[in-house]
């Protein structure tokens, strides 16, 4: 499914939801109504709701996002600098690598910029040097030596625009 | 990673939770362990931070974010963790990292994430970046993002 690159309407619900909900889920038996109960809304509207945003690809996901480096694993950031002319052919080579977990395209000579996230270190450079031999560019791996605190956490923006 | 039941669980949840009343007790008949023990290991990975949080992951752009920059620096490296520390404070950066620079054509070694209605409103965000970085910093740049092209989050293998 193509990602969503503008904003979507949403209401006065559904901001509210997506601001609450950004950590917090309750590890209790029924961790929906919990959080409906808190909204002043019932469980099945606030199932419906989230359904919903995630089928309009509001919500990339809603459940745990994980760690992969406490799980022994590597999460790296890389570049491309692709041809124009093959841009299209390039996103969907790489794309179709089960590590990468995002890819964005950059204003910039380096102009692909994506995460590759494996359960191994040695998973990155067989990524990498697939990558390598399908496109025949030079992947540049810019991997974190040190990560500030960051509260990932955005406010939905205001307005009816959402 | 842990053991075979922590592994089996970050599969089976990686991709989301079920949006049903009772969402653990669906986890744990598929993996054919008790409710009570899907909660308690979840609970255990977020205290040790395997799991960083569990809720809603917004798409940026659909939030009203439409403009996201990735701003590079390179700053002195006898300052960088100090003031790597400070942006990563500010409320529009998502993420903030050191990493290596790549010289000659990369000198840029703190990357700094950052979220706007606007390119505009990006720019004044980095200007105020540069403001705390001040004489720490020698050069910088905006790589701003004009497309999405994937956006699926960890997914290991099965």
């Amino acid at each position: 499914m193509p990602e969503r690159s503008v904003p979507v309407p949403l209401d006065e619900l559904d901001r509210r939801i997506i601001d609450t909900l950004q950590g917090g889920f309750p590890l209790v038996e029924a961790p929906y109504r919990a959080v409906a109960e808190s909204l002043g809304l019932d469980e099945a509207e606030l199932l419906a709701r989230l359904d919903r945003m995630l089928s309009e690809r509001v919500l990339t996901r809603f459940g745990p996002m994980f760690q992969v480096e406490r799980m022994g694993g590597r999460f790296v950031l890389a570049a491309l600098a692709v041809p124009e002319d093959r841009y299209e052919a390039v996103a969907t080579l790489v794309n179709a690598l089960p590590e990468v977990a995002h890819n964005y395209r950059r204003e910039h000579a380096m102009n692909m910029w994506f995460v590759l996230a494996t359960e191994t270190a040695e998973g990155i450079d067989r990524a990498i040097a697939r990558i390598e031999r399908e496109t025949g560019l030079v992947v540049r791996a810019f991997p974190k030596e040190r990560e500030y605190f960051v509260d990932m956490r955005l406010q939905v923006r205001g307005g009816r625009h959402g | 990673m842990a053991d075979d039941l922590d592994r089996r669980l970050v599969l089976a949840t990686q991709g989301g939770l079920p949006l049903v009343p009772r969402p653990y007790a669906a986890i744990a008949e598929q993996l054919g362990c008790s409710e009570a023990e899907v909660r308690e290991r979840l609970g255990r990975m977020l205290a040790s931070g395997v799991i960083r949080r569990i809720g809603a992951v917004p798409n940026h752009y659909a939030i009203g974010y439409t403009a996201n920059g990735m701003s590079v620096w390179d700053v002195r490296d006898d300052v960088v963790d100090a003031l790597g520390e400070r942006v990563g404070a500010l409320p529009f950066v998502t993420h903030c990292y050191r990493r290596p620079r790549a010289l000659p054509d990369w000198p840029y070694n703190l990357f700094a994430m950052v979220h706007g209605a606007s390119r505009d409103e990006v720019l004044a965000h980095v200007a105020e970046i540069r403001a705390i970085l001040h004489g720490g910093c020698r050069s910088h740049d905006v790589l701003f993002s004009s497309r999405i092209l994937k956006k699926t989050g960890l997914r290991i293998g099965g």
